[in-house]
């Protein structure tokens, strides 16, 4: 089923009492889920993600726009009638009740003809609880069980209902980092098998690009960019989606463009055709660096760090606006560390230039539509 | 220093402890006989027959012809038979309909929103500091122009809510993750299924110290139901036992009066030793007396 | 949003509806009452408006007996009591073996009847025609004279009932103690000790502050509780606490309203009020203490 978000907004009250000044959660959200596709929702903690969330099942009212599932307008529904099924980052397993029960409580709800007899039900449960894989572990209570069974189980009491939309908030992140990566392979299964369109909430970048058809960039509950993981990885609209995604994370510079020349710290280090005279933010991802003895960029070399596959160069710059620079080489070329310089070429589709003020990005020839900003 | 000056230094260390161990010991040991004194003395006297305990001008220690002569006197002589059963019936309904009461009104507070809740909720804070005395009267002349006296509903209506339980229930009840409600309301679980199927069974070793705390409290309590009783058919044990000793035997009969003594003690500590560490664990975070 | 303000009504109704019915009228009733001079129980006629209840109270010579009575057991009993408290409780954290025993005997007096164990002491302590009583015997056995403490003179009364109030209210006490001992961490007692602190000054400056919070709170609630002592005195004196001279200002309070002398809603509700008063003002003063005196 597609979900279709218009204009979504809402707006608490602010708590502190003096200040009438009203809490944007999120503001004017638009978006098109596709049916059976995975979604990363991703964005900062605080950015209104987990409030989206509860927006779409239901748990709240949006102060103004419509939700719609397929065609249905369900906006106004309570959340039992919308055929949605939610984890939570803490699980929220009933602790006093076996696992079993737990995944039996939302069919012992249903009313009217959606009513189930025991036998239905306890088939259901069978069936779901073979899809995530937890049959052995029926009749245990939710203490005796580690994390990763404990979502399991989370993630099966969502679905026993088959609901039309599943929602996960921060599956991942009460997992230690090796299950985490084996779980979200599995999440991964469990969707594809079951085609259910799923949202996730996360804050975890890498986990979101990683299995997500597409992410939903976010920003103090404004959309910023929604995409592909690659595309927007590789097309950032501004500096904050840029920061946001790529381990290491990019590089940013304080630069200037004359005569359609990117300048670093006086140096001319990069062409960008059809953008104006101004001052500008430049972001350079950690790959986009060519070692060259003879090239455009200086930095001060501080660190080698040879990891196998890769080399990580670690230097600084009087213009970069973080500490250190991070820039990612294959291994095979070496690195003298005892010197003091280290130059490079800068590759143009890797880096991206933007506007000072409104943050917003700068497209030159090499990597957008030329002229964009003008 | 050489090695035997540490060694008596060591030694006069280790006499200096096992000295000062037996005194806690012996002292310790001194206060609970003091406590246990008075329970022995009113079995002991229970046993005695009434011409052996009047003859004895020195008490004996030990019953030298126990009899059970006096319990049969209690529960003849006297509707001490009586007093125990209205103290169960009052005990049991004043605590399941406090239980009902301060469960919802708890539920309430704990995680439903409606207009006004934090004032009312100061309102019900603030009633904690009201004493008993204040109000009783006020009820005692309630009662009585509701021609209410000796009757149960009259015993039992004032004390189904406290005020102290429902903030101890409700502060429970916030410490479940507010994640379980949600999931329940995306599951389309009504409140009222949540509270019983969800929060009742977690919150249930809070649920039994609220019990425990209320049945010592209806098994003891004595100022309303004397004030609201004037029926021997509707006395509790504290006030059958004050009757008694007025009234009681016809003539000033100790032995029987320690029997009836006993019978009344006995129900609470049996209950006490079987759920010594509930009771003390509750008592030291919800209980207050003297 | 009005269905889950009206649902959440109807949890709070009974709650609201009891509370409302048996707390808060009575509170504004017993105002009302205390200033209604004359008030009549059977005609429920007043005759005027005034401060006259609480003259009458303030004159009354067994209210006197009772105010008086009830701050001797006060100023005894509350110290006493939570000193021996605060003792049992150190001898109860140095020990292992056997704690839990000691632990078990010492709260027996909470789950008890006070009005049950309070006959006990009286035939421990009364002297009759058969038996100079458990208590005189060992007094004679030290070379004492016998007293009668339940019908004898005013300080051998309010000995037992002093002693009887101590004993009732010991358990809550120990229990706390013990508690509020056992809470304080090992890892202070070891540093001190690396320090070569001696043992009084260890008591003094890290267990006493560690556990002063509690010992305020113990402090509070048995003033509280003693102001309001009634039944022990009722177990020990029998119901005609006036004329025994040992009545309570709660007491006095129930004697107004119910019983051969009752009959008289203003005059309780006016010593209520006045006993109220005297509660709240103690424990204000413990409070403004307290914050002076506790170390967190």
């Amino acid at each position: 089923m597609k979900v279709i978000l218009q204009g979504l907004t809402k707006k608490f009250p602010s708590r502190n009492k003096k200040s009438k000044e009203e809490v944007v959660a999120v503001s004017d959200f638009s978006f098109e889920i596709p049916d059976g596709k995975l979604i990363g929702l991703l964005g900062p903690s605080g950015c209104g993600k987990s409030t989206m969330l509860n927006l779409i099942c239901g748990l709240e009212k949006p102060t103004s726009g419509r939700i719609l599932f397929g065609d249905d307008d369900v906006t106004d529904l309570p959340p039992e009638v919308r055929g949605v099924g939610l984890v939570f980052q803490n699980y929220a397993l009933y602790p006093h009740l076996t696992v079993l029960q737990n995944i039996l409580f939302p069919l012992q709800n249903l009313k009217g003809d959606k009513k189930m007899t025991k036998a239905e039900m306890l088939e259901k449960a069978e069936e779901v609880a073979k899809l995530v894989q937890i049959s052995e572990l029926m009749e245990r209570k939710p203490s005796e069980m580690s994390g990763g069974q404990q979502q399991r189980v989370a993630i099966a009491r969502a679905l026993v209902k088959m609901p039309k939309i599943l929602l996960l908030d921060e599956p991942l992140s009460n997992l230690d980092a090796r299950l985490r990566l084996q779980t979200r392979e599995e999440l991964r299964r469990i969707q594809r098998e079951t085609g259910i369109t799923t949202v996730f909430v996360t804050h975890d970048q890498e986990e979101a690009m990683s299995i997500s058809d597409m992410i939903v960039v976010m920003k103090k509950g404004v959309l910023n960019q929604l995409g592909k993981p690659q595309e927007v990885y590789d097309d950032p609209v501004n500096l904050f989606v840029a920061k946001f995604l790529g381990t290491p994370p990019i590089n940013v510079f304080r630069g200037e463009v004359r005569g359609e020349r990117l300048f670093i710290g006086g140096e001319d280090v990069l062409a960008v055709p059809g953008v104006g005279d101004r001052p500008v933010y430049a972001g350079i991802r950690p790959e986009g660096f060519i070692l060259n003895d003879n090239g455009a960029f200086t930095c001060r070399l501080t660190a080698v760090e040879v990891m196998g596959r890769d080399t990580s160069v670690v230097s600084t710059h009087p213009s970069c606006e973080g500490v250190n620079i991070r820039s990612i080489i294959s291994a095979e070329n070496l690195v003298d560390a005892s010197k003091e310089e280290v130059r490079f070429d800068l590759k143009p589709n890797k880096v991206f230039i933007f506007d000072t003020d409104t943050e917003e990005r700068i497209r030159f020839g090499v990597n957008g539509r030329m002229g964009e900003d003008a | 220093m050489d090695r035997n000056d540490y060694e008596k230094i060591e030694k006069a260390a280790a006499r200096r402890k096992r000295a000062t161990r037996t005194v806690t010991y012996i002292l310790l040991t001194v206060w609970a006989l003091m406590v246990l004194f008075p329970f022995y003395w009113m079995v002991l006297s229970s046993i005695k027959s009434y011409s052996s305990y009047n003859s004895e001008y020195i008490p004996k220690f030990i019953a030298e012809y126990p009899t059970l002569q006096n319990y049969v006197d209690a529960f003849t002589t006297v509707p001490l038979g009586r007093y125990f059963t209205n103290t169960i019936v009052f005990t049991l309904v004043t605590t399941a309909v406090m239980l009902v009461v301060t469960v919802l009104a708890a539920f309430a507070f704990a995680r439903l929103e409606f207009r006004g809740k934090n004032v009312v909720f100061a309102i019900f804070l603030s009633l904690m500091m009201i004493p008993n005395e204040l109000v009783i009267i006020t009820n005692f002349q309630t009662i009585t122009k509701l021609g209410m006296r000796n009757t149960f509903a009259g015993l039992i209506l004032p004390s189904v809510t406290s005020v102290f339980y429902i903030y101890l229930l409700k502060e429970n009840f916030e410490q479940i993750p507010e994640e379980l409600y949600k999931a329940a309301k995306v599951d389309g679980t009504s409140d009222l299924k949540y509270l019983l199927k969800v929060m009742i069974p977690i919150c249930r070793p809070t649920l039994i110290t609220v019990t425990i705390l209320k049945v010592i409290e209806c098994w003891n309590s004595y100022v309303w139901p004397r004030l609201i009783t004037d029926d021997q058919a509707y006395f509790l044990v504290s006030n059958g036992i004050q009757e008694i000793r007025e009234n009681g035997f016809g003539r000033e009969n100790i032995p029987a009066m320690m029997a009836a003594v006993v019978v009344i003690s006995v129900p609470l500590i049996v209950l006490f030793l079987i759920f010594r560490k509930k009771i003390m664990a509750g008592v030291s975070r919800g209980g207050t007396k003297g | 949003m009005k269905k889950s303000n009206f649902k959440a009504w109807l949890y709070l109704l009974p709650a609201v509806l009891f509370l409302g019915f048996f707390m808060v009228y009575p509170l504004a009733d017993v105002l009302v009452y205390s200033f209604e001079e004359g008030y009549n129980s059977a005609s429920q006629t007043f005759m005027g408006v005034g401060t006259y209840n609480y003259r009458y109270v303030l004159h009354d010579p067994y209210f006197l007996q009772a105010v008086k009575n009830t701050f001797i057991l006060v100023i005894i009993t509350v110290p006493v009591s939570t000193g021996l408290a605060l003792l049992i409780s150190l001898g109860l954290n140095s020990i292992k073996k056997l704690k839990e025993l000691y632990q078990t005997v010492y709260f027996l007096p909470y789950v008890t009847n006070t009005l049950a164990v309070g006959l006990v002491f009286m035939i421990l302590f009364k002297k009759t025609a058969y038996t100079d009583g458990m208590v005189n015997l060992l007094i004679n056995l030290f070379g004492g004279k016998s007293v009668d403490f339940i019908d004898g003179p005013y300080w051998a009364k309010m000995f037992v009932l002093c002693f009887y109030t101590v004993w009732v209210v010991l358990p809550f006490k120990i229990l706390i103690l013990t508690s509020a001992l056992a809470s304080v961490k090992q890892d202070y007692y070891n540093a001190a000790k690396i320090d070569g602190t001696s043992k009084w000054r260890m008591f003094t400056r890290i267990t006493l502050p560690m556990i002063s919070p509690m010992l305020f709170y113990l402090i509070i609630t048995g003033f509280i509780g003693a102001f309001k002592a009634y039944s022990d005195a009722v177990a020990l004196f029998g119901t005609n606490l006036n004329a025994a001279k040992m009545n309570t200002i709660v007491g006095y309070v129930y004697d107004m309203l119910y019983g051969d002398s009752g009959g008289y809603p203003s005059y309780a509700s006016a010593a209520a009020l006045i006993l109220f008063a005297i509660v709240f003002t103690i424990t204000v003063v413990n409070l403004m203490i307290s914050k002076k005196q506790v170390h967190y």
